[in-house]
């Protein structure tokens, strides 16, 4: 075993978990805080990355920018799917099963609408530095890894101001930590649930836009990330910004290693049995009533 | 006389917040305990630690001379622990009957007995006054008939031990009534009560003996009259 | 509780003899195959309702716990040659044995725990198939079928008579539990879990046993599929197609009842195979997430539910 292949296998490792916490910050937000259980979080993912694609080939327009320049868009989206879900089941009491059903619907129908409409071939972006790479001595960067890496980390941490120094953000937190004393104040938190969710959708414009970036797509593989994603946020425990950094890099890196040594075909395994170790030690917060 | 229920000790946190701090107390079998304190005092935990919903870190809990430790709260049940819960929590898809044919069948074991349960039910529902409402769904109900059900849920479970928790919080005066004289008319059957209420008169006119709780450590335990007249429980109660 | 078993178990008998009559009246090859497909519909649905419907804990992993029925086939159809009750039994097992090691690790912790590991599994289990060679790996693997089987004409009208008894199985278990006090257990765990616990229900191992029979009867639905499909790949195996319709079935047609999965199965799965002819199976698929959508929304008791309420309001 080289030391060169651990090198770049530790480095791809972390710039992949670095990704990887962008992906997951909208569960964070959606499940950690909110409670709601957005399985289909990977499906608009996977919308933000053939909107990249569309608009990248149609006009050449960077594809970074054209996550960003979506964003509000997804935004308003998340705003208008949150409006359904809770008219249709928070109200009534009903998440349990009937909204993951439905989350598990609009999943679905996300993977099988962008199949019909870009079929089952892969995609990928052009963009000037994609192919492009630095080295620090033994240790290959390759552009299309940091790039998304560093975008992924500022976004993290606009994030992570945005809910301590604002007014919204704060109240989000508050929803998040007090939801029983806001729920027997008969206090209504929909409307700050409703913005809280948006910006989940609108973090998956960005990351959407970064997953194309750093390979190739094709709409089956949002489906890889659904465990991926749920194991960062609980590892990283639950609500926490930074602790969803932190997790995503473990989670990465032991993807990293393991696709070197073994293959890259066990990957969407790690996750999941890092899930499962997860789950079995039982932190608190999951205890179930 | 061994108390048919005794709480040693018992201490309860939730991170850093100590919900229940080395509280002790005995109920002898057929009392009528008032267990009152301040809102946040820690009764719905120290219910919830002796119904087994939540695990009590320090302390012993022994009901019928057997330790608690380590039960399910559906075992505690079965050995004759029995509660009502603050927010009535009735099974929504069932009608009246069958949300008693549960704890019948489960906790009273009379699974095998599909006939008896039927009848054991309808005995309960006469008692209660919910006889007429068998076959509907807990929808229809009003706030009074919730409690009731809720209750009557817990009666038919046969326990020794009923807890009632704030049943009557947010009825009128001859609802109160009712409910109290229900619960009376419980305790002259053989099962003892502990009643948690914020309605004073209720609490005065049912309990033999009365526990104060305040911040999670208990402040008075003794005859109604002494306790109302403690100072510790003015203060508790009051301020300073 | 009190009616009585009679009219349904003579319902059993009638359909499984009307069955076998079919097969002895009819040569077209393409009912049995569409049929079939129905049939193995009805035994996914009432299986994952039972877990579903009648306790509340949703299973999106049932593409997976086919797989494993399908697959434990192949491993003992290729290693022993083994006759289809082996398989079945086998299948059933190995999907029921995994469903109580999920359940074991996460019914402990809220319901949606379970859900995310359910679907997380079945990416996991594709992605161990697709790397093990001795079933194909993402090559596949081929099954022939018998030339020849007893009683019947050929081995497909066999396989049409087998998915129909796993059918009547199944739903004569979902009868079973759901008038008894253990299906009544499970609707108290549904209804509200913490009452439930407090009036007595053992619920861990109540959800333990929902999740086991759950598990077998899934299994179970997938090992002749091997025989049936003759050439299998995890694409096929881990099929998109299951994981939907296998929660639509008994969203749409309810989920409370015994009867909801069937009507949703043979609604939805005779609309499909139907459909598969003229419109595109992603298409397909399309529609059928968006009625689950729709019925989720709209009418979350299901057909059922619409039929029973329009009763209630007459009464």
């Amino acid at each position: 075993m080289s030391l060169d292949l651990l090198g770049n296998a530790l480095v791809a490792g972390l710039l992949l978990g670095g990704f990887y916490a962008a992906v997951t910050v909208g569960i964070t937000i959606a499940f950690g805080m909110l409670d709601i259980v957005n399985i289909a979080h990977p499906a608009f993912i996977m919308l933000g990355s053939f909107i990249a694609y569309f608009v990248n080939q149609a006009f050449g327009v960077d594809p970074i920018a054209i996550g960003v320049v979506f964003a509000p868009v997804f935004f308003v989206f998340g705003m208008v799917v949150y409006r359904i879900y809770y008219t249709a089941f928070e109200r009534r009491g009903q998440e349990s099963i009937r909204g993951l059903a439905f989350f598990f619907g609009v999943l679905f129908i996300g993977e099988v609408s962008l199949i019909l409409t870009f079929g089952v071939d892969y995609r990928s972006v052009e963009a000037p530095y994609i192919g492009a790479g630095i080295n620090l001595g033994p240790i290959g960067v390759p552009m299309r890894l940091f790039l998304p890496f560093v975008v992924s980390v500022v976004m993290l941490g606009l994030l992570q101001l945005f809910l301590g120094r604002t007014f919204f953000g704060r109240a989000i937190k508050a929803v998040s930590q007090d939801r029983l004393a806001l729920q027997l104040m008969a206090a209504n938190p929909a409307r700050i649930k409703e913005l809280a969710f948006g910006l989940s959708i609108g973090t998956a414009s960005v990351a959407g836009s970064l997953l194309i970036i750093i390979g190739p797509v094709e709409p089956s593989i949002g489906r890889d990330y659904i465990g991926r994603v749920f194991a960062i946020c609980v590892l990283g425990g639950m609500t926490s910004v930074p602790g969803t950094l932190i997790a995503a890099f473990i989670i990465g890196v032991a993807e990293s290693f393991t696709s070197t040594f073994y293959g890259p075909s066990w990957s969407p395994a790690i996750a999941f049995g890092l899930l499962l170790l997860v789950l079995a030690v039982r932190p608190a917060g999951l205890l179930g009533r | 006389m061994v108390a048919l229920l005794e709480v040693t000790d018992v201490t309860k946190r939730f991170g850093g917040f100590i919900a229940l701090d080395s509280v002790s107390v005995e109920v002898q079998e057929g009392e009528r305990l008032g267990l009152i304190g301040p809102n946040g005092s820690g009764k719905s935990t120290l219910v919830n630690c002796i119904s087994g919903v939540l695990r009590n870190e320090g302390g012993a809990i022994t009901f019928d001379g057997a330790d608690m430790r380590g039960l399910p709260a559906h075992r505690r049940t079965r050995l004759g622990i029995a509660r009502s819960f603050q927010i009535p929590k009735p099974f929504v898809s069932m009608t009246v009957l069958e949300n008693l044919a549960i704890p019948l069948e489960y906790a009273a074991r009379e699974w095998a007995h599909p006939g008896q349960v039927i009848d054991d039910a309808m005995a309960i529902l006469a008692q209660v006054g919910l006889a007429e409402k068998a076959d509907q769904r807990s929808h229809g109900l009003t706030q009074i008939e919730l409690r009731k059900l809720e209750l009557a849920r817990a009666v038919a479970a046969k326990p020794k031990l009923l807890i009632a928790d704030e049943a009557m919080a947010g009825l009128s005066s001859t609802e109160v009534d009712d409910i109290l004289n229900l619960l009376l008319m419980l305790n002259n059957q053989g099962i003892t009560i502990i009643m948690i209420e914020h309605i004073m008169r209720a609490v005065m006119m049912f309990s033999q003996r009365i526990v104060v709780l305040d911040a999670g450590r208990k402040i008075a335990d003794g005859a109604p009259e002494e306790v109302v007249r403690n100072p510790a429980v003015e203060k508790a109660y009051l301020g300073e | 509780m009190k009616k009585s078993p009679l009219p349904f178990l003579i319902g059993i008998a009638v359909i499984a003899a009307l069955g076998f009559g079919a097969t002895k009246l009819f040569g077209n090859q393409y009912y049995y195959f569409a049929a079939y497909v129905v049939l193995q519909y009805i035994v996914l649905s009432t299986g994952w309702n039972i877990l579903g419907g009648y306790t509340g804990y949703v299973n999106f992993g049932v593409a997976g716990f086919f797989a494993i029925g399908a697959y434990t086939s192949v491993v003992l159809v290729k290693t022993f040659h083994a006759p289809m009750p082996v398989l079945i039994l086998a299948g059933g097992a190995a999907a029921g044995l995994i469903g109580l090691g999920t359940g074991y690790l996460t019914l402990r912790l809220k319901g949606v725990f379970f859900s995310i590991a359910t679907l997380a599994l079945a990416i996991v289990l594709q992605t161990f198939v697709t790397n093990w060679d001795y079933v194909g790996g993402s090559r596949g693997v081929y099954t022939i079928r018998p030339k020849t089987v007893l009683f019947f004409d050929n081995y497909v009208e066999f396989l049409f008579i087998v998915m129909l008894l796993l059918a009547l199985f199944a739903v004569a278990t979902a009868w079973l539990i759901e008038r008894s006090w253990i299906g009544r257990g499970l609707s108290a765990i549904r209804d509200d879990e913490v009452a439930a616990e407090a009036m007595g229900v053992p619920t861990l191992r109540l959800k333990l046993f929902a999740t086991t029979v759950s598990g077998f009867m899934m299994g179970i639905a997938g090992a002749p599929y091997p025989y049936y499909v003759t050439y299998l790949d995890p694409a096929s195996g881990f099929s998109l197609a299951y994981a939907v319709n296998s929660v639509a079935m008994p969203l749409i047609g309810g989920t409370t009842h015994w009867f909801g999965p069937v009507i949703g199965a043979v609604l939805l799965g005779t609309a499909q195979q139907v459909a598969t002819v003229t419109i595109s199976s992603a298409v397909n698929l399309l529609i059928v997430g968006i009625l689950l959508v729709v019925f989720v929304v709209v009418a979350p008791e299901g057909i059922i539910g619409l039929f029973t309420k329009r009763n209630r309001k007459r009464a």
